[in-house]
């Protein structure tokens, strides 16, 4: 009698192996946004990661959502594909429906009451957004992933949010500082801070690196820069 | 289907599939045309399993942190009702804001407070305003306070046990007078004279209780709210910030000050001294 051989399947073992749904993934990344009477910048880095691999070096995170408002998102970057094309969608909408474009408070709010409909599945985004409010001043407006909004003038979001605002609320809001005079923010000043700033999140934080993509919004509208970050 | 055919439309299904986009569109924000739809997970009990689902491939821990923690209160006297908050916002271990608005204005006659999950307490309250204004509209006088909680509870009370988290104080003046109710996402609604609510009201109460008489005046009133917030932000590091005072008049809300707790730690550590030197002399 022969035997009949067992094909032998590599990941076809004794113990059951348990799949999970995973819906999330952290694919990294940070945003810093700051606003001055006139102006205001937010920049992004543009590695995109998962874990330890590195999915791609060049990833823009900013998204114009007008003329006039830019939207910055790190975290799951599949749920940032989706909420930008919603938002993007409704952006049109109201184009269409009422002839004008929306202000950055009305997006604000929209993006704000767009979070809160996944409340018991929330999309993992950390949200920033640019724009000029109803004065004509620049303002960030800053989420958490529920759809919280606060307005201030400015915001470090993403894997490196942690360590860059201490550093901002020293540089910019002179917190708990008596002594150092009170001046208003120069677009100069915000560029140098925000390049300074993404140079050390670079350094300490795996998640950011590679590129600083930034997105200037003046009365004139948007202009883009960028410069390098350590590759490793 | 021959009239189709002469037009040149191959297949019906094209028009659905021109719909896709924008059916995709309606099912990610439902909650703009109806307040009260939220979005349903594609699991059961998300108060519980959300964590579950909170791993990625590699099983690494997804950490989603919704801003939290505060101290509030809120008392009737002889002047109206004071409203007194911190304003820090935590995620986690993280100071997400050191200066968040924790009174919300729902209108000129009602104020909420906020504790808990603050986008939780912020959209109901959105809702809320609007649920007050259409009331205004229809029925040509304003809501009562006793109404506009009711209506609070009744909305969060749909999701209870899916895991919101909302303890928040509604104070108006209505046809009655002032009115002070506590509402939170367990469905209890109560009018009382003194609440205080978060995680720093333990401290609070402590001082507010001991200082708190109906005819109190109103710099008084402002003090002592003032003081509760202090000493329970020097006590919960949940607390912190700024402290924001309201009064609730018969002529609408009244945003009285803030101030910024550290100052008044300083400022407390005066008077104290001086009080000590008074008593030695």
């Amino acid at each position: 009698m022969s035997m009949i051989e067992r094909p032998y399947y590599s990941d076809y073992s004794s113990a059951p192996i348990q799949h999970q749904f995973s819906p999330y993934a952290d694919n990294g990344g940070s945003v810093v946004a700051i606003a001055g009477d006139d102006f205001a910048v937010i920049a992004a880095d543009t590695r995109l990661s998962a874990g330890f691999s590195i999915y791609t070096r060049e990833q823009n995170k900013l998204f114009p959502l007008s003329d006039g408002t830019i939207l910055g998102c790190a975290g799951c970057w599949c749920d940032t594909l989706t909420l930008t094309r919603i938002l993007k969608s409704r952006m049109q909408m109201y184009q269409h429906e009422h002839n004008k474009t929306m202000s950055t408070t009305a997006c604000a709010q929209m993006l704000s009451t767009l979070l809160y409909y996944k409340r018991f599945f929330p999309y993992y985004i950390s949200n920033v957004m640019v724009g000029f409010d109803t004065e004509g001043k620049g303002c960030v407006y800053s989420y958490d992933p529920i759809g919280h909004c606060e307005k201030t003038n400015y915001k470090a979001g993403g894997s490196a949010g942690a360590l860059l605002q201490p550093l901002l609320d020293n540089q910019i809001a002179h917190t708990n500082l008596d002594k150092v005079p009170k001046e208003p923010l120069t677009l100069e000043k915000a560029l140098a801070l925000l390049k300074d700033v993404f140079i050390s999140a670079a350094e300490r934080d795996i998640y950011t690196g590679d590129k600083v993509l930034i997105n200037i919004i003046t009365k004139d509208g948007i202009k883009e820069e960028a410069f390098d970050l350590r590759k490793d | 289907m021959s009239l189709a055919e002469i037009c040149g439309l191959q297949d019906f299904d094209t028009f659905k599939s021109r719909n896709v986009y924008k059916n995709d569109l309606d099912s990610f924000c439902t909650n703009f045309n109806h307040n009260m739809q939220l979005g349903v997970p594609p699991f059961s009990n998300p108060a519980e399993n959300l964590s579950r689902f909170t791993k990625d491939e590699m099983g690494r821990e997804i950490k989603i942190k919704f801003d939290h923690g505060t101290t509030t209160l809120g008392f009737k006297y002889q002047g109206g009702i004071v409203l007194a908050v911190d304003s820090r916002a935590t995620g986690g271990q993280f100071i997400g804001s050191q200066t968040m608005k924790k009174i919300v204005e729902i209108n000129k006659y009602l104020l909420g407070t906020l504790a808990g999950g603050a986008a939780d307490c912020v959209y109901w309250d959105r809702v809320l305003a609007k649920q007050c204004r259409m009331y205004e509209l229809r029925n040509r006088e304003r809501i009562s306070v006793a109404a506009a909680s009711k209506l609070m509870t009744n909305m969060i009370y749909n999701y209870k046990g899916m895991g919101l988290s909302i303890g928040m104080m509604i104070a108006g003046w209505d046809k009655r007078g002032p009115q002070l109710y506590y509402v939170d996402s367990e469905g209890l609604r109560t009018p009382g004279n003194v609440f205080s609510v978060g995680s720093g009201s333990i401290y609070a109460f402590g001082v507010l209780d001991s200082g708190y008489r109906w005819d109190l005046t109103d710099e008084e009133a402002y003090n002592l709210g003032r003081r509760a917030i202090y000493h329970a932000t020097h006590r919960d590091a949940y607390s912190g910030g700024i402290v924001r005072v309201y009064h609730m008049k018969e002529t609408g809300w009244e945003h009285i000050d803030n101030n910024d707790c550290n100052d008044l730690h300083y400022k407390y550590q005066e008077e104290k001294k001086v009080r000590e030197e008074q008593g030695d002399a």
